[in-house]
């Protein structure tokens, strides 16, 4: 400070330097376990270095010990805020693995719940930017939203988060007209209740401050760094998978994908909220075109067998008993390993007998049984052992003979596997945050040997260094939020 | 010698505690302070993994929180409890910790989701099985993900356990 | 600045997968080992010595296109095959409609491949993952270091001879035995009952 006129370089005086923060793990805005280095120059973001896998469960490694059927919970877990989306992605891939055809009328309900998760997921998204970027109105206003949606999931499937309701082959079960009714007046009513959130930050001042040129890619960049979704398309990149590889009932229905110009945040916001329009319209349509018929695969090798099949035998009222027939029972002594309940005693080589009172009506006995020594006999229980075996002498019902060549297959299903063909599949789909990938290697065996989840939080997740330089540290925020990840896909 | 409470007008309203129309009470110091502190149990904003989604869902406007007095704050320092909604992995394991011991007392843990409880469906290499091999665990609420009711349910359990606590404030335990 | 919906319709129709495996087979031909196919999607089976200008050729050539780097994961074969790790590289072209993968063989006693950063920017994290999951280190990479284990991490967990619940308590990781020990040493200042 010479006072003679002569100013003295600013940067001599002050020396800065640049300082290390960290957005811990425990953050109220990182969206789960997101740990952030930050290199400050100031207010100035240097360098954003992300941390991810304080949520990794080894999804991949559990899904490799488990048959295909037992991985698919597995899958709602990881982008738990959009499960029916993760379950339909896996579901198609392992359909095309076996290489069985799902029924039209499962298609168009598996369509009606992956757009449904979209709304949900959308919701959710704006509800935590917003709150992040300060607007914490539209946070209880979305959840208004989410909570119909989710007593809709409620309606089908009983659970709210953790849905597993599409499975491989179908649904689990049909929809019932009360659901689609509901569905419809919530399609009615759902565009006014976007035309209010837009109304509160679309226009504001403070919003579009924040999110005007905030985190800009170009189109080239976004597709190099391997981004899919809402977040590349904000870009202006047409790519979305139920155009351009269309599965389950996309190709059937019309609707349209919003691009972006810019590639800011605020051109992601649009895309997403447009998007959830769309949805809406896809709803209504598959609501109107929904076919009849059934909503499981006829493919008896790979999927469950209807409970109302197997139902004479496995009703839990016990209207039927099991007997072994002392004349064809070799005393081979597999029923007995085998009853869970141990209600089943003999000697080697000698008739073996059932307990009537210790017997849970399981069946194991029966399909175990290689000598047809073991009968279903319609009666109720408390029968005495020589009036079961009187009626043991009359024909098997019709019924029963039927109901018990499901419980057969159901039985080999569930103990032993489906005997995948072998070999490799890499199916995508489009999930609400981008694409969804899953990468099977199958050995022949019921489980996979390779289960690989591609997921699109963890590809976006590794762009933030690349969104966030030379922005300010308040941008980051608005950057997490755009990229819309969610840690337990990320980390799987 | 105790006060002979016939002559002067005291009303026992309950078990300990007399009151003398129409504002003096007369109770012990516990109750007083456990109804303060159960009346405002103010978590730590601790969302791991789909638990989350459920705990956000109990603070939106559907399930309110805020009408038990809970109130989600973001420093552990200026809360009294924390919430492990979701799967504790090891990596996370020594944060969680951290979190916890920077609460000052008197503080309380809540067990959310099966994950936090034993582990859940997880049983892999890096899965913590339950996080009540490093923290003390108050109340245990199970489900994947519990429905916002059992957490309330689970909060209120909480607060039938504060409300029999026995001298936790004084320094004399 | 303003989103414009649009309708996207047809692509241009891509180039049938079995004729890019040939045009592979035909610019490299003693690099591809096999091709495979398994319900109309193919694989090529490559060597991993000149895995980058193979996938330069196909992110840079006009007709092929690939610009978009799907997934980048590895498989181990652990006593199926002669060589134990695949590199898999799934890839799709944004312009046109066509998809490929391409598998490079990395053998057990020289778990080292090329990095394809200078391809595919997307590529840094796949390649951190692969590297902490089975061990296959990347040449090249600016950053290689564990991402979904903490740092210090011994084994790698989703080889085939690494066990599903992971190593014993005794020899687990020592950031979380020394938090359980903390605990036990702080329990006698929690509060009982």
């Amino acid at each position: 400070m010479s006072g003679k006129g002569e100013m003295e370089p600013v940067g001599k005086i002050f020396e800065t330097r640049e300082l290390n923060v960290n957005m811990g793990p425990q953050h109220p805005a990182t969206h789960g376990v997101l740990r952030l280095v930050l290199d400050i120059d100031g207010e100035t973001i240097v360098k954003v270095t992300p941390y991810v896998g304080y949520l990794h469960r080894g999804i991949e490694k559990l899904g490799e010990s488990m048959s295909y059927f037992q991985a698919l919970p597995l899958t709602d877990r990881m982008d738990y805020v959009s499960a029916m989306s993760n379950n339909i992605g896996y579901c198609v891939a392992v359909e095309k693995l076996y290489g069985i055809e799902v029924p039209e009328r499962a298609k168009f309900i598996r369509t009606i719940a992956g757009e449904m998760s979209r709304i949900a997921n959308h919701l959710l998204w704006l509800a935590t930017h917003a709150l992040d970027i300060g607007a914490m109105t539209v946070f209880l206003y979305c959840f208004r939203e989410r909570e119909w949606i989710l007593d809709l999931y409620e309606m089908i499937c009983g659970a709210r988060l953790t849905v597993t309701y599409p499975r491989v082959g179908g649904v689990r079960n049909d929809v019932q007209q009360e659901f689609l009714e509901s569905l419809w007046k919530f399609t009615d009513e759902f565009p006014s209740r976007i035309l209010e959130y837009e109304t509160l930050i679309d226009q504001n001042r403070i919003w579009l401050l924040r999110t005007k040129g905030i985190g800009v890619i170009s189109a080239e960049e976004a597709v190099n760094w391997g981004m899919t979704g809402p977040t590349l398309r904000g870009s202006g990149v047409p790519y979305d998978i139920r155009k351009f590889m269309p599965y389950d009932a996309y190709d059937k229905v019309d609707f349209e994908v919003p691009i972006g110009t810019v590639g800011d945040t605020y051109d992601r916001y649009r895309c997403r909220m447009l998007e959830m329009r769309q949805s809406n319209n896809i709803i209504r349509q598959c609501i109107e075109k929904l076919p009849a018929g059934p909503v499981m695969a006829d493919a008896p090798k790979f999927t469950m067998q209807p409970k109302d099949k197997m139902m004479p035998i496995t009703h839990p009222t016990k209207q039927h008993a099991f007997f072994i027939k002392e004349k064809a029972c070799k005393g081979c002594g597999m029923c007995l390993r085998a009853c869970p309940a141990k209600a089943i005693f003999g000697e080697k080589k000698k008739p073996h007998a059932i307990k009537q009172d210790m017997c849970l009506g399981c069946a194991t006995c029966y399909v175990t049984c290689k000598f047809k020594a073991l009968v279903i006999v319609p009666a109720g229980k408390g029968l005495s052992d020589e009036k079961l075996a009187e009626l043991a002498e009359a024909p098997v019902p019709e019924e029963i003979t039927k109901a018990s060549e499901y419980l057969v297959r159901q039985f080999e299903f569930v103990k032993k596997g489906p005997k995948v063909p072998e070999g490799e599949i890499y199916v995508a789909t489009e999930v609400p945050k981008g694409e969804l990938g899953f990468y099977f290697v199958s050995d022949g065996s019921a489980k996979p040997y390779r289960m690989r989840v591609r997921a699109p939080s963890f590809v976006h997740a590794g762009c933030l260094p690349r969104l966030c330089a030379g922005h300010l540290v308040a941008d980051v925020i608005a950057n997490i939020g755009t990229i819309d990840i969610v840690l337990g896909e990320c980390d799987r | 010698m105790l006060l002979d409470t016939s002559a002067v007008g005291l009303i026992e309203v309950e078990e300990g505690t007399k009151i003398l129309p129409p504002n003096i009470i007369i109770t012990s110091f516990d109750k007083i302070i456990n109804w303060g502190r159960l009346s405002s149990i103010w978590p730590t904003t601790f969302g791991l993994a789909c638990c989350a989604i459920e705990m956000m869902a109990v603070g939106a406007a559907h399930y309110d929180f805020d009408r038990f007095g809970i109130i989600f704050r973001g420093s552990p320092r200026q809360a009294d409890c924390v919430i492990v909604a979701g799967t504790v992995t090891k990596k996370m394991a020594p944060v969680v910790r951290r979190v916890y011991d920077q609460i000052p007392e008197p503080r309380y843990v809540v067990a959310m989701g099966s994950c936090a409880c034993t582990g859940g469906v997880f049983r892999t290499y890096s899965t913590v099985q339950g996080c009540d091999s490093f923290l003390p665990v108050d109340v245990y609420v199970p489900g994947c993900p519990p429905r916002p009711e059992t957490l309330l349910e689970g909060m209120m359990l909480l607060q039938e356990k504060i409300r029999k606590e026995r001298a936790r404030w004084s320094p004399w335990r | 600045m303003a989103v414009t919906e649009v309708r996207v319709a047809l692509y241009p129709a891509g180039i049938d997968p079995k004729e890019i495996a040939e045009k592979i087979r035909g610019k490299f031909p003693d690099q591809v080992v096999d091709v495979a196919e398994f319900r109309d999607q193919i694989s090529v089976i490559v060597k991993k010595d000149r895995i980058i200008p193979i996938l330069r050729y196909l992110h840079d050539d006009p007709l092929l296109g690939f610009d978009h780097l799907q997934d980048l994961t590895a498989a181990d074969y652990l006593n199926k095959k002669d060589v134990r790790f695949e590199v898999v590289y799934n890839l799709l072209s944004t312009r046109y409609r066509h998809r490929i993968r391409i598998r490079a063989q990395v053998p057990e006693n020289d778990p080292k491949i090329g990095s394809c950063i200078p391809v595919w920017a997307g590529a840094n994290w796949h390649e951190r993952e692969c590297y902490d999951m089975f061990g296959i280190e990347f040449s090249g990479h600016p950053d290689h270091r564990r991402i979904l284990m903490p740092e210090d991490w011994e084994g790698y967990p989703l080889r085939k001879d690494y066990p599903l619940k992971g190593p014993e308590l005794d020899k687990d990781w020592p950031g979380f035995t020394d938090v359980l020990k903390r605990s036990k040493e702080l329990k006698e200042f929690e509060w009982e009952g």
